[in-house]
């Protein structure tokens, strides 16, 4: 702390009194009830045997399957999302504001529910699985790329919101000096405006990622747990709590140690800002 | 070779109708106070803003018709919009790019334009690290770069401290003199309209209210706005012969006019005493000091009274009259440093 801001710090707590107990205490029982249960893990974790846990086939297996399907589903997400967040914050057409809510429930839905909604339209008797197995022979369910399509659909509405966000933040204005040196709307896109909300990008694809790689409810519901194919580090995470509890917190802790690495990642951005 | 515009622009409290021509080299100045419809009637040349009615012909070719990136135009933005991830040389070689050219042409002719407005050594810096007159020129040659048939200058100096404004005055004037097509600016800096344009055209509240060379315009305002902006008091009244009635008072011009008229003189030209002075000025009155308030080099006293008007006289003045608001005193202006013509 700088000496103005603790100036400002011992000002502002003589002018307002002593801290209230009644704050104090819930503050503290909730900074314990987020913190307690990591630290819970650090100390249970099998640190002698950790390097041979991690060595394990199985182990390595489902961290490159989740490396890949998470990476493969953010770029995905990019694909799709940047335009879509570029047409909800700078296309104006009737239903906007309804098309920016559906983008945003597979954020309070429950991920088994997508799973389940996934199977019903892409399943091999969905609306469009049936037409893709008959058209192109492509089955998604139960497969790797099942994997990213569940994925995808739980990440994406962390893109497109970040990126919308940054869109709106953007002056529009520089849109304009390029369409009057003769600039076409996509080469304005390409040119301008997304060198200008690159940083929001990649904010977006950061936050996108680590939701796939997390990603349990809508992955197992759709893609199934097939060890190799299907099974994700969080459903490696899971089965292994029945059967070999030491090999759960092995995982767990590469989970937490790649959620820390984002978090420090984004620091500036996401928890030291203002 | 020329712009023939009629721009309208309906909004839901304001209208803008305004008509513009200027022939192929000429500097055209719109000149207005704030909110008065300029900046629209700017954008809408460009093509940022859409017409209502109206129409804008360029070269003998509707203009109106295309979309701003077909339009063979180049602005110069108030705060100039250089894009802030791209080098100087980058942001200049955008336009040639946009338009077709080659990578490598296109970074020799922007090379060439920084190096016109003298910034080729800032080639490489990124708008953030370029001053205020260093972007403004960046900005300039920007828009010069796709060779424009029509440039649109917003406010170009509005946004340069005092010192920077005079150099880059000067240097616009030159670039501007060496520009082929017709130039349009928008600004609400009296002195930069002299200065910088041949013709100019006044706007308040969406409409002309005045139109002619700079000296013509300084010479004869015809609102309030323009007179305050040249620095003349204005007044209007009913001529008959040498005489004009203005309000309640007979005022002496040396022109011979009937009908309606606009009367002028600069606050120089008013003489001021405690007592009623001896021999007969032609146009005396009587007046109550509104205010005193330091001008340049002199001191410009605020009249109330049958004429309110501006004085200028020198400090000394003030101490030796001991003038102070509230006073009565009397003014009086000489028949001959009047001027005046027709409403």
């Amino acid at each position: 702390m700088t000496a103005t801001a603790e100036r400002r710090g011992a000002r502002e707590q003589g002018r307002l009194g002593r801290t209230p107990w009644v704050l104090v205490v819930p503050a503290a029982c909730g900074l314990a009830f987020l913190v307690l249960p990591l630290a819970g893990l650090l100390v249970r974790a099998p640190w002698s045997t950790l390097p041979r846990r991690l060595a394990e086939p199985q182990v390595l297996e489902a961290l490159r399957l989740s490396l890949v399907t998470a990476s493969a589903a953010t770029l995905v997400c990019l694909v799709l999302g940047v335009p879509l967040a570029w047409v909800l914050a700078r296309v104006s057409f009737p239903g906007r504001r309804l098309v920016r809510a559906l983008v945003t429930i597979p954020l309070v839905l429950p991920p088994v529910v997508g799973g389940v909604a996934l199977l019903l339209v892409l399943g091999r008797r969905g609306l469009i699985g049936q037409w893709l197995e008959a058209a192109f022979g492509v089955t998604l369910p139960f497969t790797t790329a099942g994997v990213v399509v569940a994925e995808a659909f739980v990440a994406m509405p962390f893109l497109v919101i970040s990126v919308e966000g940054a869109l709106r933040a953007a002056d529009p204005r520089y849109e304009e000096a390029a369409a009057t040196l003769g600039a076409s709307r996509w080469t304005i896109f390409r040119r301008v405006t997304l060198p200008l909300v690159a940083p929001g990008i990649v904010a977006g694809a950061v936050l996108c990622w680590a939701r796939a790689l997390g990603e349990f409810g809508a992955t197992i519901t759709f893609a199934g747990n097939f060890p190799g194919r299907t099974q994700t580090m969080p459903l490696a995470v899971y089965l292994a709590l029945e059967t070999e509890p030491e090999a759960a917190i092995v995982l767990s802790l590469v989970l937490l140690a790649v959620s820390v690495a984002i978090l420090a990642s984004l620091r500036d951005r996401w928890v030291g800002g203002a | 070779m020329s712009l023939h515009a009629r721009l309208v622009v309906q909004r839901p409290r304001f209208r803008l109708d305004v008509s513009i021509e200027a022939a192929s080299g000429q500097v055209l100045a719109l000149l207005g106070p704030n909110g008065a419809g300029k900046t629209t009637a700017l954008r809408a040349l460009a093509g940022l803003t859409p017409l209502s009615g109206g129409h804008v012909t360029l070269d003998g070719r509707p203009l109106h018709a295309l979309p701003v990136e077909r339009r063979p135009i180049g602005v110069v933005f108030q705060d100039y919009l250089l894009f802030p991830h791209l080098s100087a040389l980058e942001n200049v070689a955008f336009g040639p790019r946009c338009r077709g050219v080659p990578r490598a042409e296109a970074r020799r002719t922007a090379a060439a334009w920084l190096e016109r407005v003298g910034l080729a050594e800032h080639a490489g810096a990124r708008p953030r690290r370029l001053s205020g007159g260093q972007a403004q020129r960046v900005a300039l040659a920007r828009a010069l770069a796709v060779e424009p048939r029509l440039l649109l200058l917003d406010e170009p100096l509005a946004a340069l401290d005092a010192h920077t404004r005079l150099e880059i005055r000067s240097q616009l004037r030159r670039h501007l003199a060496a520009f082929g097509g017709v130039t349009v600016l928008v600004t609400h800096d009296p002195l930069d309209a002299m200065v910088l344009a041949d013709r100019l055209v006044v706007v308040e509240d969406g409409a002309v209210v005045q139109e002619g060379e700079p000296g013509e315009v300084a010479r004869r305002p015809r609102t309030d706005y323009v007179a305050r902006l040249v620095g003349l008091n204005l007044y209007r009244g009913t001529a008959g012969g040498h005489q004009v009635r203005i309000d309640d008072m007979l005022f002496h011009v040396s022109e011979d006019l009937h009908g309606p008229v606009l009367v002028a003189f600069p606050p120089s030209a008013v003489a001021l005493y405690r007592d009623r002075p001896d021999g007969t000025p032609r146009n005396l009155w009587r007046a109550r000091i509104e205010g005193i308030e330091r001008h340049g080099d002199s001191v410009r006293v605020r009249l109330e009274g049958p004429l309110a008007a501006a004085a200028d006289v020198t400090p000394a003045a003030v101490a030796d009259l001991d003038l102070s608001p509230g006073q009565q005193v009397w003014a009086s202006v000489k028949a001959t440093e009047t001027h005046a013509y027709p409403a």
